[in-house]
């Protein structure tokens, strides 16, 4: 099935001949799951907005205190200065974006009165300026009325460098008007399909303009409201210790009918993951507790307690590893892995095949990973509106053993194959982390019996995920073979998460080795592919770039996606949350609550 | 005795410039930066996390970073914590009533277990009092803190479900619920860094009051016929103890300190739990900060046991 008939059936569906079951059925026997043909009918503008699942939200309030367990704890509240999600956590509990995104990879209105569509003139058609209309009658917590001008006010604060605001990066290449007090305009430079990112989830958290007017700049640290924060969001801010303990009271003005559910609101830090868990799953000292990076199987023995359940959210984090495409051995003016050298041996399509075929994902799954690593083939996973099907993994040592018989390797007397005097040995690195560790021994396990020596070589975290220009051990300079870490997606887009390997992004000397594409991976086709993208206002073709990009770079076997690193948390039976992947833990606050 | 403290405060000097530099150059060597976790977001520019490490001043040399730092110390300038952006001075303060509440009550304890224990166990050596108390002793700092520590959340959290394990600094409740809560949830760190201490003590007391024990004078107190009561608290005790005194003496910066380990068990806030997130985040001023106010308080209590030792004991003279 190729994109036009594909467009065909989804304008039937707009225009009635075909329900919407027939349309999921048709897809399903083309291999489309049900759910990204929803999706599919969703971004083309054939499901009603109001398709969300009615929600059981109770009618009464005063749902006594809400107790929320961080083992670290939020040290800043002002989203603009968040470096980690703790800290967007503990400052989203207070302030709110225009809008969140859902589980399901769409956006939700929060302090914007609708999502802008095509429909209702939200979004350009030339795709350069999308227009948010404000919720009106919101009140920021001390009683002055939330308006554009404090939306503008976010955009020049975040912008300014002096600021030195780490939501720079969705601000500063945006210019926004405010069109009338309800009304304010993102301008962009080009056309831009992924136009939600200003003012949206965890970086568009929008802080009043009366109280932070004084404080721009470089003398942004000042400001009293860093660390007592007025926001528009559910929960008033009380009391907050930098590292330990954040208070809030419910707000009574909140402008959503019938909300907060609870009167109070309390997030704990400190300690460690296991505990957490056992405080809220086991003892019930708390009602939530975030990311649980806990092995499986302890949380399994957990929840047979009873009290508490654990909740896997997918989304866009992935565990790959990468075969590097430079000579890391090589000192080129100054550089290994230069840009004008090959690796000796990875460079070779067959020993990467191999490769590929030795990383046993589902071993890793279901004896390291558990739930919260399901097995991939995949780079791009979420939301299934990008996820390709054409990409298959399969663990064989004999296949692996056959492809590198054929392609001239031919193992020595200690077992390790070569051809041409070039023996298949490697470093593989990666951080200091249980599940790696564990992970680099299953593979290094399965390559030797295919005659690949690999050494493996583990860096501290705060080592191999520095910035720091004078190490060598860093994963940005990827000075070995191979390595393997996670990365993260958190908007549901891939544009951001797919520059990885676009060549103008290639980590190198002349950019302190900042430039994104760490495996050094070069090739027209995905370039092509990504700029189209970047320009590409049809939805549909858009996302048909974004799944061929996943499957040249997956299919180059440059990089070898292991398992999807799902948001994994604990919390009381008792409590029913609203969560999502694609947004921060506390970014629909406002829609929990508690049964008896 | 005013010369000699005032000698050794002036020697004081160049050992904590000493101390302070050595610190601060490895913190300097160490590896990192308090953005780890923007490394891997997609979303961050990586010339933001750049910037954003230029503005903390992180790629100036480390001896400019030094002195910008010793000279703001001197002006009574801590610095501000890059991770949370709040002043150093203030993070610490705001820590130091729970820290100080939490070891001070567990070396209280310490004390009121090591003193009467240490001295009836020598009063009567290998009795079985002496080898019961003994054995406890032994086993009571062979056992890490964090070991005993997990062990009674099993035991009391877990298990019985008698005593939360997740301590709370802020108790919303007034009055004497909030004194029964406090208690409630402050027993087992003060038990677990109490008798690891209190067992340590024991054993020393033990050793003080044994030495005492044999010498001339209490057999002189004992044929004069003064009752036994008197003779060990007059006469024995109160010679036995000097040294015991400055051992606590030299204890007392932990109280200021905080307990690293405890604190994370029981999720504290105090100076130790700051100190350790700080260390994991590469936070340099919050870690030179609580480091270097350790150190003095190590050389002010130093100097403070050695002139109590010759308060206590008239023959040691530091003319």
């Amino acid at each position: 099935m190729n994109e036009d008939d594909l467009r065909q059936m989804i304008g039937r569906v707009q225009r009635g001949s075909l329900s919407r079951r027939g349309f999921v059925k048709r897809m399903a026997a083309v291999g489309l799951t049900a759910p990204m043909a929803t999706q599919l009918l969703a971004i083309a503008g054939a499901a009603p907005a109001a398709a969300q699942t009615a929600s059981a939200y109770p009618a009464q309030r005063g749902g006594g205190a809400l107790k929320v367990l961080y083992w670290q704890g939020a040290t800043l509240l002002n989203p603009h200065f968040a470096v980690g999600t703790k800290d967007q956590d503990g400052s989203r509990a207070f302030y709110e974006p225009l809008a969140g995104w859902a589980q399901d990879g769409t956006l939700e209105p929060i302090l914007a009165a609708e999502i802008p569509s095509r429909e209702n003139g939200g979004l350009a058609e030339d795709g350069r300026s999308v227009t948010w209309k404000l919720k009106r009658g919101v009140k920021w917590h001390d009683g002055q009325d939330f308006t554009a001008d404090d939306a503008v006010f976010n955009w020049e604060y975040a912008k300014d460098p002096a600021t030195a605001s780490v939501t720079t990066g969705s601000y500063r290449d945006v210019n926004v008007v405010k069109v009338d007090d309800h009304t304010v305009r993102v301008e962009f430079q080009r056309p831009t399909p992924f136009w939600a990112d200003a003012f949206v989830g965890s970086r568009g958290m929008i802080v009043p303009k009366h109280l932070f007017k004084d404080y721009t700049g470089a003398k942004s640290r000042d400001a009293p409201t860093n660390l007592r924060p007025v926001g528009t969001s559910a929960y008033k801010f009380a009391d907050f210790q930098p590292g330990d303990m954040l208070r809030g009271e419910a707000n009574r003005n909140y402008h959503m009918p019938n909300r907060p559910f609870f009167d109070t609101l309390e997030v704990k830090g400190g300690g460690d993951a296991v505990s957490a868990a056992r405080a809220v799953m086991q003892t019930g000292e708390f009602d939530y507790a975030w990311n649980m990076q806990v092995e499986d199987e302890i949380l399994k023995r957990l929840e047979a307690n009873g009290r508490g359940k654990v909740n896997v959210l997918p989304g866009g984090g992935i565990e790959f590893i990468q075969l590097q495409t430079r000579d890391p051995w090589t000192e080129v003016e100054g550089e290994r892995a230069h840009m004008s050298t090959t690796h000796p041996t990875l460079s070779d399509p067959a020993v990467r095949q191999a490769l590929s075929l030795l990383c046993d994902r589902n071993a890793l799954e279901q004896f390291i990973y558990g739930r919260g690593g399901p097995a991939t083939a995949n780079f791009l996973n979420n939301p299934p509106r990008f996820r390709s099907e054409n990409m298959k993994f399969e663990f064989s040592i004999a296949k692996a053993n056959e492809i590198l018989d054929a392609a001239g390797y031919v193992r020595a007397r200690d077992g390790v194959r070569a051809k041409d005097g070039k023996r298949l040995k490697f470093v593989f690195q990666t951080s200091i982390n249980t599940p790696r560790q564990r992970t680099q021994a299953v593979i290094k396990q399965a390559a030797q019996r295919a005659g690949i020596e690999i050494e493996v070589k583990a860096v501290t975290a705060s080592v191999f995920f520095s910035s720091d220009v004078a190490n060598p051990d860093t994963y940005t300079k990827f000075w070995s073979d191979i390595q393997m870490y996670t990365t993260t997606m958190p908007q549901a887009d891939p544009q951001l998460f797919m520059n990885q390997y676009v060549s103008w992004e290639m980590s190198t000397k002349a950019n302190s080795w900042q430039g994104r594409n760490i495996v050094r991976w070069k090739n027209d086709e995905y370039d092509a592919a990504y700029r189209a993208a970047e320009g590409e206002l049809d939805p549909v073709k858009r996302a048909a770039l974004f799944i061929k990009m996943n499957d040249l770079i997956v299919g180059s076997n440059h990089v070898i996606p292991l398992v999807g690193r799902p948001t994994v948390s604990a919390s009381l039976n008792t409590l029913k949350h609203k969560l999502s992947a694609w947004d921060l833990t506390l970014g629909f606050l406002h829609e929990w609550y508690r049964t008896a | 005795m005013t010369n000699y403290v005032v000698r050794r405060l002036l020697i004081a000097i160049p050992s904590l410039l000493g101390i302070s530099l050595i610190l601060f150059t490895v913190l300097a060597l160490a590896p990192g930066d308090p953005f780890e976790e923007l490394a891997t977001n997609p979303a961050i520019p990586p010339d933001v996390r750049a910037a954003l490490r230029a503005s903390l001043g992180l790629d100036d040399p480390v001896w400019t970073r030094y002195f910008s730092w010793l000279t703001a110390m001197l002006r009574g300038d801590w610095g501000y914590s890059f991770v949370s952006r709040v002043n150093v001075d203030q993070l610490i303060l705001a820590r130091l009533p729970t820290t100080l509440a939490i070891i001070g009550a567990s070396q209280i304890l310490a004390l009121a277990i090591a003193l009467p224990v240490g001295v009836m166990a020598a009063t009567r050596p290998y009795s079985i009092f002496d080898q019961v108390a003994n054995t406890l002793a032994f086993i009571g700092f062979s056992l890490p803190t964090f070991f005993t520590g997990l062990l009674l959340i099993l035991l009391f959290s877990i298990t019985l479900d008698w005593l939360p394990f997740v301590y709370r600094a802020d108790l919303s409740s007034t009055g004497w619920t909030w004194l029964w809560e406090q208690v409630r949830q402050s027993i087992m760190p003060v038990a677990v860094l109490g008798l690891f201490q209190g067992a340590a003590w024991t054993r020393f007391v033990r050793s003080a009051v044994l030495d005492v024990i044999r010498l001339d004078h209490v057999t002189t107190a004992r044929a004069k016929g003064l009752p036994e009561g008197s003779v060990t608290l007059r006469h024995i005790v109160r010679n036995a103890l000097i040294p015991v005194v400055t051992l606590v003496a030299l204890q007392m910066p932990t109280v200021f300190g905080g307990a690293i380990v405890t604190e994370q068990i029981f999720r504290i806030p105090g100076i130790g739990s700051l100190l350790i997130s700080a260390i994991l985040a590469n936070d340099t001023p919050v870690i030179m900060a609580v480091t270097f106010v350790f150190a003095i308080l190590v050389v002010f209590f130093n100097l403070l046991a050695d002139v109590i030792y010759g308060w206590l004991d008239p023959r040691i003279s530091y003319s």
